[in-house]
């Protein structure tokens, strides 16, 4: 099982590099977002799957005489999910109301931080 | 006693909760702003005497024991970070009320500050990975937000940049987390000490550690993962752009140092030596994209770039002296740093411009913006007597006494091409003419704000005091060096006997 999801795993990166080198904004998102979830696949793996014990042990043991499922990395996913999840909503917002002011999401297109030589910069000047 | 650990971590985010209560109270947000710093800085101050009487102080949040719980560790070199960040915290809070505008303050430029702050402390105090990732995390959404304020088109096209590496960064952090998390079944820095050193393969422990390299490399801008920062932090308002360019860098500096102190300390594998050829990569790429740019903002951002290198470079060293010597390094030059930033905006505000070929003529108007831009400039390049000078000789030095004579004569060199980047700001914005005719511009120059001059002033007479005494200073430097190269004492504190 952990095999299938080691590869599972490299596949989502490999496509979300893919994606990620993209340098339309749009691409980068959908990539962000398969890697986020590799990583999130790549955590689960990493705590060993265990599918048929609990976590639960008899109320006077201290600790499990047999493997049981680790409850920590799902504790960590669930943690990283939801941080993930706010960035994304963050991005999602940062590059449309970038799309909206610049025109544009291709990357090489935007100068506007750092002109080219001769050019003055960072002029500040509101849409 | 050790509860007040958290302190540098609660105070900045009661107080931004408090700040989002005041919106439209600016005099109460500044105000209780300074206050919390001020307060920050005084746990910060407590803490680092409690640390270097005491030694080394955990809390154990919730009483959950390590390495199940998350524990919050201060050791000198925490400690002084946390001590360093309530100074610039304190001198951006009171520059703040002459930069900000009432748009910005009002779309909760406070609160971020805060939360900001509260973030940086806490990835200073963590002692466990994953906590440390959280804080990381808390710190980026916060400078996202703070960066993109005002939406101006550099700010944005800035904004997409810093916050897509940024992003790809943080991955990296994870993945490393996890595959560590995967070998060792723990994720507290003390006991991965402990656990690494029992993986029998180090290959894969090595291959480990450079996902850790490059994330961090990233934050920190490292050679050749650096590209986000100069497209950034020239576009944000001046008190955002200065505590970004004083301590952002820096979190990522320290979790180098961290990571490669304690949980994997450099072995025979070549990553020590690749971190060294980085550093001094980056010291000369930074140096150099610095005397291409003729904005005063871009100008100081390439040089945080090449002074990582110097830090890093202490860091691939990995003796006494040369990590005592990262550790000054960095503390001397986040004061410098946040300064040089403070002052672009005096040169932008009495000036008119951060471009250098549209200000001039402020050594007659203005001499006084002069002399607080020499300090720190001048600090910056390392000219004797003030603390850039210490902080680059001791890390000559330790280069010389390990016989890497390259690397002593690349930091030497790169101090010289500083001069000349500080140099020309000091020529086109303070001795030549101004190009408009300062008549024209009569009536137009504001007249010149305390809030501005006194941060600046406290910020360049640290400077000074350092250079004039650097004993104290480096004292701490050193516990810290010694600290971190033998991290028996602190897995001690923090694990206890547990094995």
């Amino acid at each position: 099982m952990e095999t299938v999801l080691a590869i599972l795993t490299g596949t989502m990166v490999a496509g979300s590099v893919f994606l990620m080198l993209s340098k339309n904004l749009v691409r980068f998102i959908f990539g962000l977002v398969l890697a986020s979830n590799a990583v999130n696949l790549l955590i689960f793996a990493a705590g060993r799957l265990e599918t048929s014990r609990p976590p639960l042990i008899p109320q006077d043991a201290t600790h499990a005489a047999v493997a049981v499922a680790n409850s920590l990395p799902q504790a960590l996913i669930l943690t990283a999910i939801v941080i993930g999840f706010a960035l994304l909503a963050f991005i999602f917002i940062l590059f449309s109301r970038t799309y909206q002011t610049l025109g544009t999401v291709d990357t090489e297109a935007m100068t506007d931080a750092e002109p080219f030589a001769g050019e003055d910069s960072a002029k500040g000047r509101r849409p | 006693m050790s509860s007040g650990l958290a302190a540098p971590i609660i105070i900045p985010f009661t107080t931004a909760a408090i700040m989002l209560l005041g919106r439209r109270q600016p005099n109460f947000q500044h105000v209780s702003s300074m206050l919390a710093a001020v307060l920050h800085l005084a746990t910060g101050a407590w803490l680092l005497y409690t640390v270097h009487h005491s030694g080394i102080q955990v809390l154990h949040v919730a009483s959950w024991s390590a390495p199940f719980g998350i524990a919050l560790v201060a050791d000198h070199l925490s400690s002084l970070m946390v001590v360093i960040t309530g100074i610039v915290y304190t001198a951006v809070s009171v520059y703040s009320r002459a930069d900000i505008t009432a748009d910005h303050q009002q779309r909760g430029y406070y609160p971020l500050l805060h939360i900001l702050v509260g973030g940086i402390s806490g990835a200073f105090l963590t002692g466990d990975l994953f906590n440390m990732y959280v804080w990381f995390e808390v710190m980026l959404m916060a400078s996202f937000a703070l960066l993109v304020q005002g939406k101006t088109r550099a700010q944005l096209d800035g904004g997409v940049k810093y916050v897509v590496i940024n992003l790809i960064s943080t991955l990296l952090f994870l993945t490393g987390l996890g595959l560590v998390y995967g070998m060792t079944g723990t994720l507290n820095m003390a006991h991965l000490h402990i656990k690494l050193r029992m993986i029998g393969d180090p290959g894969l422990v090595a291959a480990v550690a450079v996902l850790f390299l490059t994330a961090f490399g990233i934050k920190s801008g490292l050679f050749p993962l650096f590209f986000w920062l100069p497209a950034s932090y020239h576009t944000p308002p001046v008190a955002t752009s200065a505590i970004f360019a004083g301590l952002l860098t820096k979190v990522g500096v320290y979790a180098l140092i961290r990571t490669f102190t304690l949980i994997f300390p450099f072995e025979d594998n070549g990553l020590r030596e690749l971190v060294l050829v980085a550093a001094a990569a980056t010291m000369i790429i930074g140096v150099l994209g610095a005397a291409t740019r003729y904005q005063v903002r871009r100008i100081l951002s390439f040089h945080i770039i090449s002074q990582v290198g110097y830090m890093i470079l202490g860091l691939g060293l990995f003796t006494p002296l040369a990590l005592a010597g990262a550790v000054f390094y960095m503390l001397h030059h986040i004061i410098v740093k946040s300064n040089l930033f403070l002052i672009s905006g005096l040169i932008q505000r009495h000036g008119g411009s951060f471009e250098l070929s549209r200000v001039g003529g402020l050594y007659r108007s203005h001499g006084w913006i002069a002399l607080l831009f020499f300090i720190p400039a001048f600090s910056l390049a390392g000219f004797p007597p003030l603390s850039g000078f210490w902080a680059k000789m001791i890390l000559i030095r330790a280069s010389l006494e390990v016989g890497q004579f390259v690397l002593a004569a690349v930091a030497a060199v790169v101090g010289l091409l500083t001069v000349y980047s500080m140099v020309k700001i000091w020529s086109e914005a303070f001795w030549k003419p101004h190009p408009e005719g300062v008549n024209e511009r009569a009536g137009g120059v504001p007249p010149m704000n305390a809030w501005m001059l006194v941060p600046i002033v406290a910020m360049a007479a640290m400077t000074v005091l350092i250079g004039l005494l650097p004993g104290p200073l480096y004292h701490l430097a050193r516990a810290a060096a010694d600290e971190l190269l033998e991290p028996g004492a602190y897995v001690y504190t923090v694990i206890g006997n547990m094995r």
